[in-house]
């Protein structure tokens, strides 16, 4: 019954969000700034994380095909799937629940808590607009990150391939082997979905939580937990709707 | 001025504001005193619109909140300006931004007009040489005196303060007490402050409502306050072993 409230709750907050608009003088300049905290801010450790990751998956599936049989052109064609498949848009947006998502929570619930929340209230302005809104504006920037974390991915690949004496013509060949436009459609399609999420569900848990310093805490936790556990369910309905 | 008829307001079933009636008058500083969980910060939201009452009426300068719609409440809310206990500046932006925002926010001025406006206001509040600086990086009683700021800066028709003087030592406290008196008379605003200290209630309490377990208990002024008979009054007026003392010289 709890969960039923909350999810109503939470589809309200998104209607709200979109109703009695702040002037676009004003929200012109809180999109950019979210732009910046949450997109550009964000660039860099997505590119750290990315480089390693696609590194291993390729070291990962080299171990894999040890036999001489198979080309080796098979360790650029597995890692771009995976990537593109799946590490980029899913496991890259868990990562950012954390970053991103805590960050939405303890900036939102601090408001709560300080009551800066309730002064905008009281100055008739719609607070679910003003921070809200310019967040789910500026995720949908989100594509951007992803698109980093799959060319910065595939390039730690090639590194680590290099670096293991795997001719540089295999792995770029198998990069491009059997490409179809359409799984990275579908990874951006996934990509959008996720962006609503993380700038959504994150301003749910600062939002309407209840409490002092301590609980803004645990909301950021609370949020980063119920981020995840939906992304991992929509990629899982999405998967099965159009790659099944 | 603002008419309460016969407010009733409950959580949970528990009757937190039982049938309240009184005036808020126009051009002076009106106090709704009591102890913790007496009802005053229910009612101080009730009068902002934040809490909807479960029956009566609030009448503001001959308005009732009965017959007000979503966007109706919205430009009275515009009307009101509201001092936080806990100052609720926005950490993020400068003294001035923080003034200039409700104006930013909700005016068609241009930046040089509502620049200019905010200047005006945090001069008022004597703040002139803190103007660039983050709320964090000023004290207390200065972030009281921008909330004060940002509360007249719209030239509100209604004036709210919950606990203005909570965490300030008592010397910045009367500094407090007496400019947002002194803004009252001025700006000839309807004052509405939630206390519960005595020094405010004897310095600026022209009109003054105790509340008692959700009731109305007592009102008066500040010079009845003292002489009251009423021994709930009494026992919250006397609480303190200096009033107890100044009591043996009335």
């Amino acid at each position: 019954m709890l969960y039923i409230d909350d999810i109503g709750r939470y589809f309200l907050m998104i209607k709200m969000s979109f109703f009695k608009p702040s002037k676009w003088k004003v929200q012109r300049k809180l999109i950019f700034k979210e732009i910046n905290d949450l997109i550009i801010e964000s660039i860099p450790i997505v590119a750290i994380l990315s480089f390693f990751i696609g590194g291993v998956v390729a070291i990962q599936t080299a171990l894999n095909l040890s036999s001489p049989f198979l080309s080796k052109s098979l360790i650029g064609f597995a890692t771009r799937q995976s990537v593109i498949l799946e590490f980029a848009p899913t496991f890259m947006s868990i990562i950012m629940a954390g970053k991103v998502g805590s960050y939405i929570t303890s900036s939102i619930g601090t408001m709560r808590v300080t009551e800066q929340i309730d002064a905008l209230e009281v100055m008739g302005i719609n607070p679910l607009n003003y921070l809200v809104f310019p967040k789910i504006i500026a995720l949908l920037f989100y594509p951007f990150v992803i698109t980093v974390a799959m060319f910065v991915a595939i390039f730690g690949g090639f590194v680590a391939m290099t670096f293991a004496g795997v001719p540089s013509e295999a792995f770029i060949s198998g990069i491009q082997m059997d490409f179809d436009p359409f799984h990275v459609s579908y990874a951006y399609l996934k990509t959008i979905l996720f962006a609503f999420i993380l700038a959504t569900v994150p301003s749910y848990h600062g939002f309407y939580m209840k409490g002092g310093a301590l609980e803004v805490g645990k909301a950021s936790t609370l949020s980063f937990v119920w981020t995840s556990i939906i992304i991992i369910i929509v990629n899982f309905i999405i998967t099965q709707l159009l790659l099944s | 001025m603002i008419e309460v008829k016969n407010i009733i307001k409950s959580f949970d079933g528990s009757k937190i504001l039982k049938n309240i009636s009184t005036t808020f008058e126009k051009g002076k500083t009106n106090l709704i005193i009591g102890q913790s969980g007496s009802g005053k910060t229910v009612l101080l939201k009730c009068l902002l619109g934040l809490h909807q009452p479960d029956s009566g009426e609030i009448i503001y300068d001959g308005i009732s909140n009965t017959n007000m719609n979503e966007s109706d409440k919205t430009l009275l809310r515009r009307e009101m300006g509201m001092v936080f206990q806990g100052s609720a500046l926005f950490d993020s932006m400068s003294v001035l931004e923080n003034v200039m925002f409700p104006l930013n926010m909700l005016t068609n001025k241009n930046e040089e007009e509502i620049r200019e406006k905010a200047k005006l206001v945090i001069e008022r509040v004597e703040l002139n040489n803190a103007i660039n600086k983050l709320p964090s990086e000023i004290s207390g009683g200065m972030q009281k005196r921008v909330a004060i700021a940002r509360a007249i800066v719209m030239n509100p028709k209604y004036l709210f303060c919950d606990e203005p003087n909570s965490g300030l030592d008592p010397k910045t406290a009367i500094v407090i007490d007496k400019l947002i008196h002194e803004i009252t008379k001025e700006y000839n605003i309807t004052t509405i402050i939630n206390s519960h200290d005595m020094n405010s209630v004897i310095e600026i309490g022209e009109k003054i409502i105790f509340l008692l377990s959700g009731e109305k208990n007592w009102e008066g002024t500040n010079t009845e306050i003292l002489k009251t008979n009423v021994k709930s009054v009494k026992n919250f007026v006397y609480s303190s072993e200096l009033l107890k003392k100044v009591k043996k010289y009335l």
